[in-house]
């Protein structure tokens, strides 16, 4: 478990606009140990978004930089919103990754089809987008992000579009899908009760400019599913310490 | 059907007698117009001279279509707006395609778009007839200058109002910029496109009749032209009806299309 599988090492990044220059991360340093679930959560606007942009290559940092355990680790990036192609079915939404990097072949597509099968979308593989419900189609962008198998997963406030129910249900079937893949993950959400439930660890940011405040060990006895988590003493013990760092105001 | 409840039947039914509803209103309009007017005519309540009739314009079709050769003055308008369809759908498609792709040439561009799109084409009409000469050509080309550049502007807004985070997504896969026109740009546009080629076919045909109307020897737009040049109302009327069912007939013919590709 303590292994590390990437190092953010003095992570900086400063956006320039007409109107100026923000800086949005001052100073991040942070280790990233194997098949562990870390969750950044920070007040709004602290930059966790170009965190998760920057690990993900999508963005280049001002300074500092992201060291890899291993060359070639491959980051899976699963976005806000499902962005499901409705011109595609599900299956071919799952193999969009592997079409684009030039892998798709019998192997990898038979591989997809059992991923589908295995997590409860085996009745949705011909179907488009549009005649599957929310929390569906959520499960499917994981599949699409698990398709090109990922060492490290990027999860983008995986849950913020759907109700509250949907939310719990999904949250448990991530963690499961997750867990039985042995994955990485970062998850970047501005629910508390969600990263307690689903984390290892905790890394809770300052505002902007950001930097690691305080880092967490969610230790819960009886540990289990997220949703059984929730009723945990510890619990509400993190929840309470987590929300005082966050020092939450309205302004 | 029959799994259905009879409620749902019931709901089937009241949809579809709607629908016929609605076709056999529609045709009754039509047929309630050409009867007053051919009763008008037939009182003298109107000047068939100024007005014509229905059936002085159905005559005028039959001795068109038996002693002026009809259907070839059809066709040349009809060949006109298919070339000048043709040629601004798939030089739209590519500057569209182009702009999208170059930020800095479509912000160069953009001013000089503008104002050729809000030019009245009409104006240019003269010197197009000068450089081209008067010939289908030429047509072509003034209905090239009505269709193509909206058809420019109309793809072009829809690429870049692409879905973002399909974009996005399309990068976390490190996918290439043609990869990001292949399987997005191009796919989640269909419909615009077809929109645009709806519009397109309208405005061609405008462009190849204004073409006719200047200058040409052939075409619904020279009949028309030719007619109130000589003061035969009635070649007018009838050139103008049989341009409402070429207009209609080819818009549906894009709806056609419109519907094998978008379910």
């Amino acid at each position: 478990m303590e292994q590390s599988v990437l190092k953010i090492n003095h992570l900086k990044k400063i956006y320039h606009d007409k109107n100026g220059e923000v800086e949005a991360i001052k100073n991040i340093q942070l280790d990233v140990f194997d098949r562990e679930f870390l969750s950044i959560v920070g007040p709004s606007g602290c930059g966790k978004s170009s965190l998760l942009s920057i690990l993900a290559n999508l963005e280049k940092p001002t300074s500092g930089d992201i060291e890899f355990a291993k060359p070639n680790l491959k980051i899976g990036y699963m976005l806000q919103s499902d962005s499901l192609f409705p011109w595609r079915t599900i299956l071919d939404n799952c193999l969009l990754g592997l079409e684009i990097n030039h892998s798709l072949n019998d192997t990898t597509k038979k591989r997809v089809i059992e991923l589908l099968k295995t997590y409860g979308l085996g009745d949705f593989i011909d179907k488009y987008p549009s005649s599957l419900s929310g929390g569906m189609r959520q499960r499917v962008a994981l599949i699409r992000t698990l398709a090109t198998d990922p060492d490290i997963l990027l999860l983008d406030e995986p849950f913020s579009a759907l109700d509250y129910q949907t939310r719990l249900a999904l949250s448990d079937d991530v963690y499961r899908i997750i867990k039985n893949e042995g994955k990485t993950v970062i998850m970047v959400t501005h629910d508390l009760a969600e990263a307690i439930s689903l984390s290892d660890r905790i890394v809770v940011l300052t505002k902007r400019p950001s930097e690691v405040k305080k880092i967490y060990n969610i230790e819960i006895s009886n540990k289990s599913t997220p949703i059984n988590n929730r009723t945990t003493p510890e619990f509400s013990a993190y929840y309470d310490k987590i929300w005082r760092d966050l020092d939450v105001h309205i302004q | 059907m029959s799994t259905y409840s009879d409620d749902h039947n019931k709901f089937l039914k009241k949809l579809k007698r709607e629908k016929i509803l609605i076709k056999i209103t529609q045709i009754s309009i039509i047929i309630v117009f050409l009867i007053l007017w051919e009763v008008a005519a037939h009182y003298e309540l109107i000047n068939t001279f100024l007005y014509s009739s229905p059936s002085k314009v159905f005559k005028t079709i039959i001795s068109l279509y038996s002693k002026n050769n009809l259907i070839s003055h059809i066709g040349i308008t009809i060949y006109e707006t298919i070339c000048s369809f043709l040629i601004a759908s798939i030089i739209g498609i590519i500057v569209a395609t182009l702009l999208w792709w170059n930020k800095f040439i479509s912000k160069v561009l953009d001013p000089y778009l503008t104002v050729i799109n809000s030019l009245p084409k009409v104006a240019l009409g003269p010197l197009i007839i000068i450089w081209v000469g008067a010939s289908t050509n030429s047509i072509v080309v003034m209905a090239l200058m009505i269709s193509l550049i909206i058809s420019i502007i109309n793809i072009y807004n829809g690429f870049i109002a692409t879905n973002e985070s399909f974009i996005k997504l399309m990068k976390t896969f490190n996918a290439s910029k043609m990869q990001i026109f292949t399987k997005v740009i191009l796919p989640g546009n269909v419909s615009t496109i077809i929109n645009s080629l709806k519009i397109n076919i309208s405005m061609s045909l405008i462009g190849v009749i204004m073409g006719e109307l200047l200058v040409s020897k052939k075409g619904l737009g020279y009949l028309i032209m030719y007619g109130s040049q000589v003061f035969n109302i009635n070649l007018v009327i009838t050139s103008v009806v049989i341009l409402g069912v070429v207009s209609y007939i080819m818009y549906y013919v894009i709806s056609l299309i419109e519907k094998k590709f978008i379910k």
